[in-house]
């Protein structure tokens, strides 16, 4: 056990090694990182001055050394646009994204979990057709567009929420998202949803149909103890790396939806970012997008280890 | 149940199959597609995606860069102060919406195609020396695999559009580039499989050379999932390609294409909302078809479920 958390926690280290390292090739991707940033109408004075400043015409091999140094102390540069240091910039935008992550994960939990255990536990019904084409419309409605359609109707035609912003209200010292949450987390849960649904239904349909659970029913327990204790908590295992996954889906996937809102959070900064050609700032919000999901991937391994007794890693 | 047993323990189905010609193997595909109505409609749905792409010129009213200025932000025909000469109405600029529509497809299905190829071709090769060498190669192939996809793809996608610039050639390197993973881990999966069976171990026994192998034992037995994948790939790069036009990062914004048209259709959401309602539409249509069609095709040429149907 201890072993294996150590491999683990290895592999992840030098998984954001790599990370850093494709962080920076990315920039140099084109050979010269200076033209990327630089308006069209710069001089050649200019670009040298500026490729002099940031230190772009020293050797690759330098510039990365300075870049991981820079890096492990949390220093991406600063922003071009908002002279400020890039991480800074980052660490503000945290809270929104989690938040809006979080709620429609949460959105994702409810509806889809519900909807793969009634489809699962009632197959070929109506139930069950119903939780088929909830996967379905997960898996072929782009975020992007379900975002637009939502503020049309909601927000536009019933008016029952605002268009776009984050309004928040302080409780208990936190700063916490009004109704303005509802339709971008929405938005961002369907495809989950639909994920969800599909696994829980195939996990539910498999796990009633093993051995112990006819045993459990001709002993004659109740079927709703056979159901939370044999059927759901056998079907649950899988579950939780499935929702490690999504949730860090659901991380970078609020680039769409950040944007159509105007929800200041992470994916709105990459996508500022990208447009004003601000790539100090693109490098950071990659860098720390990948590290939390680094980070929920390693989290969502130890748990798995915990939940099951029967997984033995050597 | 009895005669299905023999025919897995020899691995005689497929041989069975072959012999009986392509027609006879077509028409047992069309029986099958007959009887799931669901697969049907999916590979009709695709069908009219991929003949709006091909036949876009023949088909689209108007020429999808036409701009008639006084006929701008006309709606869509049936509603009111529409016109059926613009059927899906026309956007600012007063180029018709649905000749952009069926324009649009040939990018979405260009990229999804030419992506695909890519990642299918390389992922499979990358995958077969994987699975069949194992070892330290295996090791190492997984390793940056299993690394590849642990990162948060729609960012880095984001950020290597940015730094190479709009243009279709690079979309489609950067999603033929960045699925092959998937499609190494799937082979690989295969692969590791396949090699424990006994018709491997019998081709190997009588001295049968790895190339042959792999070219005549393992290849055609990959076919049947890399192609299901392949389905759910293509329409999941369908999905990315329109993102990154939705954030002005794929095709130039003068080509015409479902994610521009998009783009361009949520600056005017509140007042003109069918320029972005039905390219999303066409999305949405294309999506559904071929997920349809990807889960029939994993019934189909999964030949266990396919005896299970039976």
């Amino acid at each position: 056990m201890v072993k294996y958390i150590a491999t683990r926690v290895t592999y992840s280290i030098i998984l954001l090694i790599g990370v850093l390292f494709i962080v920076f090739m990315l920039l140099h991707l084109t050979g010269d990182p200076v033209s990327l940033m630089v308006s069209r109408q710069a001089s050649p004075d200019e670009i040298a001055q500026l490729r002099e400043q940031l230190g772009f015409n020293r050797p690759l091999v330098i510039q990365f050394a300075d870049f991981v140094k820079g890096a492990v102390q949390g220093d991406f540069g600063d922003s071009f646009r908002y002279r400020q240091p890039a991480m800074e910039l980052v660490l503000q935008r945290v809270p929104a994204t989690i938040q809006l992550a979080s709620v429609a994960l949460f959105m994702a939990i409810v509806m889809g979990v519900t909807m793969g255990i009634l489809g699962g536990s009632n197959p070929n019904s109506f139930l069950d057709a119903a939780a088929r084409g909830l996967g379905l419309l997960g898996q072929t409605i782009p975020t992007f567009w379900l975002g637009l359609i939502l503020i049309l109707v909601f927000a536009l035609n019933l008016g029952w929420f605002p268009t776009y912003g984050r309004e928040t209200f302080t409780f208990l010292g936190l700063k916490l998202p009004d109704k303005s949450i509802v339709l971008p987390a929405f938005a961002l849960s369907l495809f989950t949803t639909g994920q969800l649904v599909r696994f829980t239904r195939s996990a539910v349909m498999e796990v009633r149909n093993e051995d112990y659970v006819r045993t459990a029913h001709s002993k004659g327990l109740p079927r709703l103890r056979i159901y939370l204790k044999y059927i759901l908590r056998n079907a649950a295992i899988p579950l939780i790396s499935i929702i490690g996954v999504q949730f860090s889906y659901l991380l970078s996937g609020s680039i769409y939806i950040e944007t159509i809102f105007s929800w200041p959070g992470l994916g709105n900064l990459l996508a500022e970012a990208v447009g004003t050609r601000d790539f100090f700032l693109v490098q950071a919000t990659a860098f720390f997008t990948s590290l939390v999901v680094i980070g929920l991937h390693l989290l969502t391994d130890l748990i798995y280890v915990l939940v099951d007794p029967r997984i033995r890693y050597e | 149940m009895a005669e299905n047993e023999k025919n897995m323990n020899t691995g005689l189905v497929i041989d069975e199959e072959a012999n009986k010609g392509i027609g006879a193997a077509l028409s047992s595909l069309w029986q099958l597609l007959w009887r799931d109505k669901s697969g049907l409609l999916g590979l009709v749905m695709f069908l009219i995606v991929v003949f709006a792409a091909i036949a876009a010129p023949l088909i689209s009213p108007y020429d999808p860069l036409d701009q008639e200025i006084s006929q701008s932000k006309e709606p869509p025909a049936w509603k009111e102060k529409g016109d059926v000469s613009h059927l899906l109405g026309t956007d600012t600029l007063g180029r018709d919406i649905a000749s952009r529509i069926i324009y649009g497809s040939r990018v979405s299905v260009t990229v999804g195609f030419l992506g695909v190829s890519m990642a299918f071709s390389l992922g499979m090769m990358i995958g077969l020396i994987s699975g069949y060498k194992g070892g330290r190669t295996d090791n190492i192939i997984m390793t940056v695999v299993n690394m590849v996809l642990s990162l948060p793809y729609l960012v880095f996608v984001v950020f290597v559009a940015a730094v190479l610039g709009n243009s279709l050639l690079n979309v489609i390197l950067i999603f033929g580039l960045t699925d092959i993973p998937v499609f190494v881990r799937v082979t690989r999966g295969e692969v590791l499989k396949l090699r424990e069976e006994g018709f491997i171990e019998a081709a190997k026994s009588v001295g049968i050379k790895t190339p042959r192998i792999i070219f005549r034992h393992i290849m055609p037995n990959l076919l049947g999932p890399l192609i299901t994948l392949a389905t759910f790939e293509m329409s999941a790069m369908i999905f990315y390609e329109a993102g990154l036009g939705f954030l002005g990062l794929s095709v130039p914004p003068s080509v015409p294409s479902w994610g521009n048209m998009l783009a361009m259709g949520r600056q005017y959401l509140t007042v003109y909302p069918w320029m972005s309602v039905y390219p999303g539409l066409a999305i949405v249509f294309t999506g559904f078809g071929m997920n349809l069609l990807g889960d029939w095709l994993r019934d189909v040429l999964d030949p266990r479920m396919r005896r299970m149907k039976k």
